[in-house]
């Protein structure tokens, strides 16, 4: 554990006590493709269903370049905004209050939900080896509660055992696709694979191109997440630093992971399969023949749900404990555990809402208010790095990471997040109604009653200049 | 009683062994420490010291 004596003496002098400055860049990592990685085990491949093998591919790229947009918008703000909460911190301090407690509600949402189909996908899991063991009357429940209950006492128990046993486990289901791509000689095309058969002129886009845009919003599992490594901003022993490298070394882990699985899944399932199924590597390991790839496979990908749950809390939680430390809610969220050092009250109040969700939703249900919380998020962000170079020009503060070609990404990412909505709309739309309406209802209940707690003056703690113009 | 069976309770029986000692350590804490100390983080404060963002 990252500590084992108090920080402060019991009942003693008023001595601070806060988040500690453990982690380094290989955590950062783990945080953000340890929530990801997940997607490539399952839930891209729906977009070949929506649009066929060739779709998926292009939203990959597509996709890929939303999410490239948010990690270099996102390193550059977070390199400057170092604490807790990570979107929510940046909102306050470059949009305001109203927008920050959005974004936190996105945030908390977003890995909530994610953190559920997780669990039910581990749980599923297991209870599938249970019942092909030859086992009857094994239910998913009890590994679905063991699953969240374990990853919260080891959340509750301090941040730097959680990211570690991440590392070890993210790198592990890495490991397993990388195992699985040089196993299938994908030098000789015929061999093993067969890209050439599967994807052919008349099936690789059996819907036309509205299928690529209906495939958008599946393409969001291969990276949805990866936002989620500013959330240790508060964490990180050198957050200008290990943010920026962390961030940018899990994206291109990601975009490789992304290639590898499509052209492995691609050559080796029928779209129609592939569209279908939960678990595309690990149906093509199957098909393989091999054993070991599939027993590899198999723990690949339950290993990947768990430390995307894992990754989940930590940050749902670091979310929640900023609103109580600024009064956006009640300040009672914003305890420390003294000992452990982590936002043990924030971790503990989730808890059982998670609980609740993987007994009462379903996974399509759960990923989609994920997705839908992640993609308005997103779309905050292009807006958020547009102000931000306007009210701090470059040389106004120092920043540790300076992302390229501005505005091009911002406006990327806002015309790609469009696109995104789009295409929720057409396969979701009553759900996306219900999302934004209940945003609309916090929204006002946080501008008619709640801000009325807040201290004003306190919640702008950044040692900036006064932004240009004011 | 099969494996999986017994495994499955032993996956309840651990949840419940975890929760109940996570709530022992919460209202452990709770007493042992005062709300002051407890909710005393704030935001920034490291950065306040350690950057002054003068270019």
């Amino acid at each position: 554990m990252n500590t084992v004596n108090p920080a402060i003496a019991p009942g003693g002098q008023s001595q601070k006590v806060s988040l500690l400055r453990v982690l380094g860049p290989a955590h950062v990592w783990a945080l953000g493709v340890g929530i990801v990685l997940v997607g490539e085990f399952t839930g891209w491949n729906f977009s070949a269903d929506k649009g066929g093998t060739l779709a998926a591919l292009i939203v990959l790229w597509m996709v890929g370049l939303l999410y490239t947009c948010v990690a270099m918008i996102d390193s550059e703000v977070t390199s400057t905004v170092a604490a807790a909460g990570g979107q929510y911190a940046q909102a306050k301090h470059i949009v305001g209050p109203l927008m920050a407690f959005n974004v936190a509600l996105y945030l908390v949402f977003a890995y909530t939900m994610l953190e559920v189909s997780d669990a039910i996908l581990a749980g599923d899991l297991i209870t599938q080896i249970a019942t092909e063991s030859g086992a009857t009357g094994v239910t998913h429940e009890p590994f679905l509660m063991l699953c969240i209950v374990v990853l919260v006492w080891l959340n509750y128990r301090g941040v730097l055992m959680t990211l570690n046993v991440n590392f070890v486990i993210t790198a592990l289901a890495f490991v397993s696709i990388i195992v699985l791509f040089f196993s299938v000689q994908p030098w000789s095309q015929g061999v093993v694979l067969k890209l050439g058969e599967m994807v052919t002129p008349s099936n690789a886009l059996p819907y036309g191109w509205i299928g690529i845009v209906a495939g958008f919003q599946f393409g969001i599992w291969y990276y949805l997440g990866i936002e989620g490594t500013t959330q240790a901003a508060e964490e990180v022993r050198s957050p200008a630093r290990s943010l920026p490298f962390g961030t940018m070394a899990g994206m291109m882990t990601l975009l490789i992971a992304a290639c590898l699985t499509w052209y492995i899944c691609a050559s080796l399932l029928p779209w129609q399969h592939l569209g279908v199924t939960f678990f595309p590597l690990y149906d093509a390991a199957v098909v393989t023949g091999s054993p070991t790839l599939k027993f590899l496979l198999f723990w690949g990908t339950v290993l990947s749900a768990v430390a995307s749950a894992n990754g989940c809390i930590n940050d749902a939680a670091r979310a929640w404990f900023s609103l109580g430390r600024d009064r956006y809610l009640p300040t009672w969220f914003s305890a420390v555990h003294p000992k452990y050092r982590t936002p043990y009250r924030s971790i503990l109040f989730l808890m059982p809402i998670a609980v609740a969700f993987v007994y009462i939703a379903d996974l399509n249900q759960a990923i989609t208010f994920s997705i839908l919380s992640g993609v308005l998020q997103y779309t905050f962000m292009s807006i958020n790095i547009v102000m931000f170079r306007n009210k701090w020009p470059l040389g106004s503060i120092r920043r540790g990471y300076t992302h390229p070609f501005h505005p091009l990404p911002a406006v990327l990412l806002f015309l790609l997040c469009a696109i995104t909505f789009f295409a929720i709309f057409l396969g979701y739309g009553s759900q996306l109604v219900a999302m934004v309406t209940f945003y609309i209802i916090v929204s006002l209940w946080f501008h008619f009653y709640r801000y009325r707690y807040v201290r004003r003056a306190d919640q702008f703690t950044m040692p900036w200049p006064k932004p240009k113009g004011y | 009683m099969s494996v999986w069976t017994l495994v499955s309770y032993g996956c309840w029986a651990l949840s419940i062994l975890m929760v109940v000692w996570m709530i022992y350590d919460w209202i452990k804490i709770d007493g042992k420490y005062t709300e002051a100390q407890l909710t005393s983080s704030r935001e920034g404060e490291i950065e306040a010291i350690s950057e002054k963002h003068n270019i």
